[in-house]
């Protein structure tokens, strides 16, 4: 161990000042904190279910300039897509994550796009991936990272299209992650909690979006889709 | 970078006569302040969270030396490379180390006070390394050559006409004008950069001991490429950011974002553990993670101990009318407004900063908005006394201050020279009834008249109206 860690932590325990006792007790009861974390005060606004959490839910997030999609089901994707792009005058290019939900939606068969599978790269305009979890409190979607989902598909494009289940929009941060909690692997490399499309106050006098991550946020709710089992 | 407080008085003077900072200032307060305002009264929970927040703080920072050592075990485990430095010098040592050994010619940077404390930029330049911000205000204030002005807006105090000028200099092309064609051309021109770094390097607001991860907020998503598209990721931090679980890391995060901007959350916070796993196909294939003492582990055990509470949200400058007046420059060091006032001269020594826990009227404001509840005034009056100990304000305020506490502590000499001076200064001021110039009180009047006293002293009014109740 280096001389800088010992000095460090010599210094600190010289300001503590605790018994080894108290040390020793203190350590006990710092791991029992640790194997059962505790919520904080959660906001009485998370607290509604159904259809109620997933209104606040598209409503936070239309707020912060996100647009919000209702869909039936995995097959409703492609053609609200091609919308998308259409009104947004984007050209018919996207990357997505090899996600279940997205191959449902059979996006390849659609001979007007251009569909690649993968880490996304310089220019390229879309990225499409899928959200594990909806945050209903602030209109927070949490993505992780995997093989198959790639994190830059959310940052590197300019626009980010994100499909979540319906079933997995919760309430709070707390439920999100206490749903992953425990999985084999967990938690991920990276674990992105998105609230709409990238913004900057730094140049006078607006807030600008898209400053370096997307200008746009397309959330796209899928009804019958399966929750992902975390 | 060497700290330039003592000149505190005469940068504020100037920084008042600047009009653009004036209205850059007033910005903060028509924004950020009453967007923290808002915010807070939108979350009925929001004063819960704050003594939630308070009690995490304070049970990191009794246990600081054992969440260490389990931050350490679990960031290790999850592959990172932890390097634990002392001071500045250290740190930026082993920065330019992990720079070395990965062969890098240009380095992208997102906003990290901890990397402003050390001096990191200008180390790593005189090694012959390109540093890039990505951050745009932090980004906006390095082609100025200039050092941020605020906690989360390093470049508030610029105009927009004057970041036009600095992008056509810098960037070349004709003139811009509009807000969101200069960020369309700080997003082409960073983006290059992102693409040839060989190191990304950020800050952290948390580590998360449950997980050993690292969390990051932005709102521009510049931590996410920064860290995410060079091969290696190194991030620096200070011990005072571990925080145990994840869940302790969301109640601060509900504050965070709402005190700072009056946002309801940033639009990125990110928790990353450990570097590229074997099956992925994009992150950094190795992760470092500079723990920087610098001073820290001596504040625990004394008098300045709530303030490593702080997680820089920015709220105290927001709201004082010193920081208001006289801009983040002003302070001459790295932190600035209130919570500046209680960490410069932790870091660069009261002797050359001694100034700054005096430029503050006491008016509290500070302490009512810090979401961690830190008693900014009661830490600045801390400073103030040690100054007065090592005598370092010049012999006239010393002077005078001893005189006075010589007065006060003696209640009937101080009512019989205040009734002297009030009659005195009431005779003499008796036909104008204000003075335009006084002996010993120029700081008043250069500015404005002091009125003359009429009648009595404060107390013996306070006497009379006791007697006229009962």
């Amino acid at each position: 161990m280096s001389e800088a860690r010992e000095t460090v932590l010599a210094r600190l325990r010289a300001g503590l000042a605790r018994s080894p006792e108290r040390r020793d007790a203190a350590a006990t009861a710092l791991e029992a904190r640790l194997r059962s974390p505790r919520p904080g005060p959660l906001p009485a606004r998370a607290n509604v279910a159904g259809e109620a959490r997933i209104a606040l839910f598209a409503r936070m997030a239309e707020t912060v300039g996100a647009e919000v999609r209702r869909l039936a089901g995995a097959a409703a994707i492609r053609g609200e897509l091609l919308d998308y792009l259409r009104c947004n005058n984007l050209p018919p290019r996207i990357v997505r994550a090899a996600d279940p939900l997205l191959d449902a939606a059979r996006l390849e068969e659609e001979p007007l796009l251009e569909v690649r599978t993968g880490v996304p790269e310089e220019p390229d305009p879309v990225g499409l991936t899928v959200a594990l979890a909806g945050i209903a409190e602030t209109g927070t979607l949490l993505l992780a990272s995997a093989a198959e989902r790639p994190t830059l598909l959310a940052f590197l494009p300019e626009t980010s299209i994100v499909a979540l289940p319906t079933a997995s929009v919760v309430g709070t941060y707390e439920e999100a992650w206490a749903r992953l909690r425990g999985v084999p692997g967990w938690p991920p490399r990276s674990v992105n909690l998105i609230t709409g499309p990238s913004r900057t106050g730094d140049i006078p006098p607006s807030i600008e979006l898209g400053a370096h991550g997307p200008r746009r946020l397309l959330v796209l709710l899928v009804d019958e889709a399966v929750a992902k089992a975390f | 970078m060497e700290p330039q407080s003592l000149a505190f008085r005469e940068r504020a003077a100037a920084a008042l006569q600047d009009p653009h900072l004036a209205t850059a200032l007033r910005r903060l307060e028509s924004g950020w302040q009453r967007g923290r305002a808002r915010a807070a009264a939108a979350l009925p929970e929001f004063e819960a969270l704050r003594d939630a927040a308070v009690a995490i703080k304070d049970h990191v920072l009794e246990n600081l030396d054992l969440y260490l050592e389990i931050f350490e075990r679990r960031f290790t485990a999850t592959g990172g490379v932890l390097h634990w430095a002392r001071d500045a010098a250290e740190a930026r040592a082993i920065a330019l180390r992990i720079c070395r050994e990965a062969g890098a010619r240009t380095v992208t940077k997102s906003k990290s006070m901890v990397a402003e404390e050390i001096g990191l930029n200008a180390f790593l330049e005189a090694n012959g390394l390109t540093v890039v911000e990505t951050d745009l205000g932090e980004y906006i204030v390095q082609l100025a050559g200039e050092v941020p002005s605020h906690l989360v807006g390093p470049a508030v105090h610029m105009t927009r006409e004057r970041i036009a000028e600095l992008f056509a200099r810098h960037h070349g092309g004709p003139l811009k004008r509009d807000s969101a064609e200069l960020v369309a051309e700080a997003r082409r021109v960073l983006r290059r950069r992102y693409l040839e770094a060989d190191v990304g390097i950020t800050g952290a607001n948390f580590l998360v001991a449950e997980t050993g991860s690292i969390v990051t907020v932005t709102n521009e998503g510049n931590a996410e490429l920064t860290q995410g598209l060079p091969r290696v990721h190194l991030c620096i931090a200070s011990l005072e950011k571990v925080v145990p679980t994840v869940e302790d890391a969301f109640t601060l995060l509900r504050l965070l974002a709402r005190s700072a901007t009056g946002q309801e959350f940033s639009a990125y916070t990110t928790f990353l553990t450990g570097p590229r796993r074997r099956s992925e196909r994009d992150g950094p294939e190795a992760m470092h993670l500079i723990l920087l003492d610098n001073g820290r582990s001596a504040m625990v055990g004394g008098p300045f101990r709530e303030m490593l509470r702080c997680i820089r949200c920015g709220a105290c400058m927001n709201h004082c009318p010193v920081y208001l007046a006289a801009g983040g420059h002003a302070y001459g060091w790295v932190y600035v407004g209130p919570m500046g006032s209680v960490l410069t001269p932790q870091f660069a020594g009261i002797e050359r900063t001694w100034t700054l826990p005096t430029a503050s009227t006491f008016c509290g404001r500070c302490q009512e908005v810090c979401p961690v509840r830190i008693p900014l005034p009661k830490l600045m009056r801390l400073w103030r006394e040690e100054a007065h100990r090592r005598r370092l304000p010049p012999p006239v305020a010393r002077y005078g201050l001893a005189a006075w506490a010589f007065l006060a502590e003696r209640p009937a000499l101080y009512r019989f020279v205040t009734r002297l001076a009030v009659a005195g200064l009431g005779l003499l001021g008796r036909r104008h009834g204000r003075f335009s110039r006084l002996p010993l009180a120029g700081g008043w009047t250069v500015s404005r008249d002091l009125p003359a006293p009429s009648g009595t002293t404060f107390r013996a009014l306070w006497k009379a109206r006791a007697r006229s109740r009962s």
